[in-house]
């Protein structure tokens, strides 16, 4: 008899609640069939059984959560007799073909693999069980200190291969930061895919269940507020010349092949990238221990979703073209609305911009989007009247806010990196050179 | 640009190279009056007579040896054997002595001399006469063995061996004299480099490695993988030795997937050299074990039935690249 457990779908996932058995119990199993679908901190994901058999028994009922690693069905042959203590309380399964080790130090081994590992003495030497992982994906999980091990791998042999790393990674990233809304005037008007909360009334309330999407904004931004000492630097920035820049790049690439509209948000994308470029210090992740200095740039852009929000990443932002900036977070927010963003387009994001400008806004601050250290958090643009050689002229300024974490960035480094930004805004063809 | 076949190309480079430097000579089996096996020659021997255009008796160890002579003594020849499998015949000429020569005299002679020859099957010529030779030459340091699969490269590549000063094997295939594709002008001049192989198809969830008439084989595959949303890259890897790593690399580093498509056999043949060289260099890289499409490990059959069941086809090609790309990162 072997267990089926519950997978460990992402970094960030700790339990996974079962919407629908696809099988039932006394059905045919082949291995790689889809047993059940599972909603996580994100998305559904339909899970297939790593055993060809018969269903025995389904141990989770649909609607109802189970840890990671728990076990949810049992399969075997169809005359095989159920486990007794199994048979009689239908709770957490035993550990079987797990690859979950337990004590590995990374607070993944949850208490009920603890007990279960006790309770079971013998698959306890499973725990040396060799994992089969492709070399692109370990080095991708190294990479972003990811623990490999509590991947569940898709391809043969049950081997990890560089896919469940960025699944897992893009769990792990997928929630942002602060209040944010995209580039784009429309509303949202599709979902991401996922069953809508069932709103009760209760006295003059009503009470609203939480997505998944809602429970991991809530987990990674209190943490992020928790752990992180936010500070902040405001900079009142003259858009004219980026306005008249923009205006000069959008009449050249409505012609190109391929027209785009560059919107002010990619210029600032521009314009971060390579002040991280040029600061590196504050392209950086605080690790307890150490600072990580990220070589790469990639800057992840919060687009609010009726249901949330959520961070897609402009990677290597600092290499690219205005106009290919454009394409790409035209690209992302329109996958971001349509709920079809690629596991990769969610990751690797190095700071993170949150632009309310759309909004009427004047100035906000935002929450850090971990493991980042740094978030801008862009205005609206409002003509303002200014003084200019001793007379007061109306010229369209913006405002910006950058958080940091002061544990990895100090006030002085902040300040100098918002000047650079603010060079680069107010003397724009920079942006393009 | 215009069109031509493989063949015309092929004669087109011997002519020009011939009209620029008088060192140029042809010698082998019925190419002067008769213009060649595969008609390659046709011509020349009108244009340029029998000094420079040299029938010779059939033996394939005479043919080489004497062009060895020849390039040592100041000439270029170009040789043709009539397939792969005759220059067994020539093996020691071509192993121990065109290989050879400059390493072993300190360096100073030059071997500027090219072995043209088709090798492969497909043809129903029979086990004998089917072969795909090309790893055994490979695996000789001295020889350079390039193995073009169009037209443009059949010129730019011939033109170029004539001008290198080592022994250039260079390997046609029967099936691809009647191919035609674009070729510049005849006022153009141009040679395409013995060492670069060349991305004939960019993609994104696997390299599919190939060169000669494997080549087209494969891009019709990638267009069928194309329609289940597999992008398939495709290398063409035109020279045999030395090998582009350089560009499968940077290839396997985007696609962590690796098909090699080859006719000749599995196994010790170029697919198995080419897949040692990228664990050794992008292991690191690597989501997927890599995937060989060749020949069935036996001799050619001569029924066409068992022949085509032999060779290496397009499904070969697409069920390996299935086997690899994973259909949830397709979806995605």
């Amino acid at each position: 008899m072997k267990t089926v457990e519950m997978p460990k779908m992402g970094d960030t996932m700790e339990e996974g609640k079962i919407l629908r058995w696809i099988k039932h119990e006394g059905d045919q199993v082949k291995k790689g069939e889809s047993l059940a679908e599972v909603e996580t901190d994100k998305v559904n994901i339909e899970i297939e059984s790593f055993a060809s058999g018969v269903l025995r028994k389904i141990l989770v009922p649909e609607g109802k959560s189970a840890p990671i690693g728990a076990g949810i069905a049992l399969i075997g042959a169809a005359d095989e007799a159920l486990p007794a203590e199994l048979a009689s309380n239908g709770a957490a399964g035993k550990k079987s073909e797990t690859r979950v080790k337990e004590g590995n130090g990374t607070g993944y081994a949850t208490q009920t693999v603890a007990q279960q590992a006790s309770v079971q003495a013998a698959p306890a030497a499973l725990g040396q069980e060799r994992i089969f992982i492709s070399p692109i994906a370990r080095r991708v999980a190294e990479e972003y200190q990811l623990d490999y091990q509590q991947i569940q791998g898709t391809g043969p042999n049950g081997r990890i291969i560089k896919m469940d790393v960025e699944a897992a990674l893009a769990q792990r990233q997928a929630v942002a930061a602060a209040p944010a809304v995209p580039a784009i005037p429309s509303p949202v008007e599709i979902p991401v895919p996922g069953p809508a909360p069932v709103a009760v009334e209760v006295g003059e309330a009503v009470e609203i269940p939480l997505t998944a999407m809602r429970r991991t904004i809530a987990r990674r931004l209190g943490q992020s507020w928790l752990a992180s000492p936010h500070f902040y630097v405001t900079s009142v920035i003259d858009t004219g010349k980026l306005a008249d820049l923009r205006r000069q790049i959008n009449e050249y690439a409505e012609k190109d092949p391929v027209p785009v509209k560059v919107s002010f948000n990619d210029l600032i994308v521009k314009a971060i990238a390579l002040a991280l470029l040029r600061m590196p210090q504050v392209n950086v992740s605080f690790a307890e221990d150490k600072l990580i200095q990220k070589s790469r740039v990639h800057i992840g852009m919060a687009v609010a979703l009726e249901q949330g929000l959520i961070v897609p990443v402009i990677h290597d932002a600092d290499k690219r073209g205005v106009l290919d900036i454009a394409r790409e977070s035209h690209r992302l927010a329109e996958a971001a609305r349509t709920g079809k963003l690629h596991p990769e387009d969610l990751i690797g994001g190095t700071f993170t911009i949150s632009n309310l400008g759309m909004f009427d806004v004047d100035s906000f601050t935002a929450v850090i989007n971990p493991p980042e250290s740094a978030i801008l958090a862009v205005g609206s643009i409002t003509p303002t009247p200014v003084v200019v050689d001793g007379q007061v002229v109306v010229r369209d300024r913006m405002k910006v806010t950058l958080s940091s974490d002061h544990r990895a960035i100090d006030g002085a480094t902040a300040a100098r990196f918002l000047q650079e930004v603010k060079r680069l805004l107010e003397e724009p063809f920079g942006l393009l050179l | 640009m215009r069109t031509l076949t493989y063949r015309d190309a092929l004669r087109e480079a011997i002519r020009e190279e011939m009209l620029r430097d008088e060192r140029v000579f042809i010698l082998g089996e019925d190419i002067a009056g008769y213009g060649g096996t595969y008609a390659v020659s046709k011509g020349l021997f009108e244009e340029f007579g029998e000094k420079r255009v040299r029938d010779t008796p059939l033996a394939e160890e005479v043919i080489t040896g004497a062009a060895i002579g020849a390039a040592l003594g100041g000439l270029r020849p170009i040789i043709e054997l009539m397939t792969i499998n005759f220059s067994m015949l020539a093996s020691d000429q071509i192993v121990n002595q065109a290989a050879k020569f400059r390493y072993m005299f300190g360096g100073q002679p030059e071997m500027p001399l090219v072995i043209r020859m088709p090798g492969g099957g497909g043809a129903q010529r029979g086990a004998q006469h089917s072969q795909s030779l090309e790893s055994w030459y490979a695996h000789i340091p001295g020889l350079k063995v390039v193995m073009p699969a169009t037209p443009y490269d059949a010129k730019g590549m011939l033109k170029a061996a004539v001008r290198d000063p080592d022994p250039v094997l260079f390997i046609e295939h029967e099936l691809l004299y009647n191919i035609k594709g674009e070729v510049p002008d005849e006022d153009v001049e141009y040679t395409v480099p013995l060492n670069r192989g060349e991305v004939r198809r960019q993609g994104r969830h696997v390299t599919i490695i190939t060169y000669s008439r494997m080549l087209h084989v494969t891009l019709q595959a990638a267009e069928d993988l194309a329609k289940e949303g597999i992008e398939a890259e495709v290398i063409d890897l035109r020279s045999i030795r030395p090998i582009d790593i350089d560009l499968l690399i940077d290839s396997v580093k985007k696609t962590n997937r690796v098909v090699i498509a080859q006719e000749g056999w599995k196994y010790y043949g170029t697919g198995q050299g080419l897949a040692a060289l990228i664990y050794e260099y992008a292991f690191d890289y690597m989501d997927a074990p890599i995937q060989h499409v060749t020949s069935a490990d036996v001799p050619m059959p001569y029924s066409k039935v068992l022949e085509r069941a032999a060779l290496p086809n397009k499904n070969d090609i697409v069920n390996a690249a299935k086997a690899i790309v994973p259909a949830a990162l397709v979806r995605a």
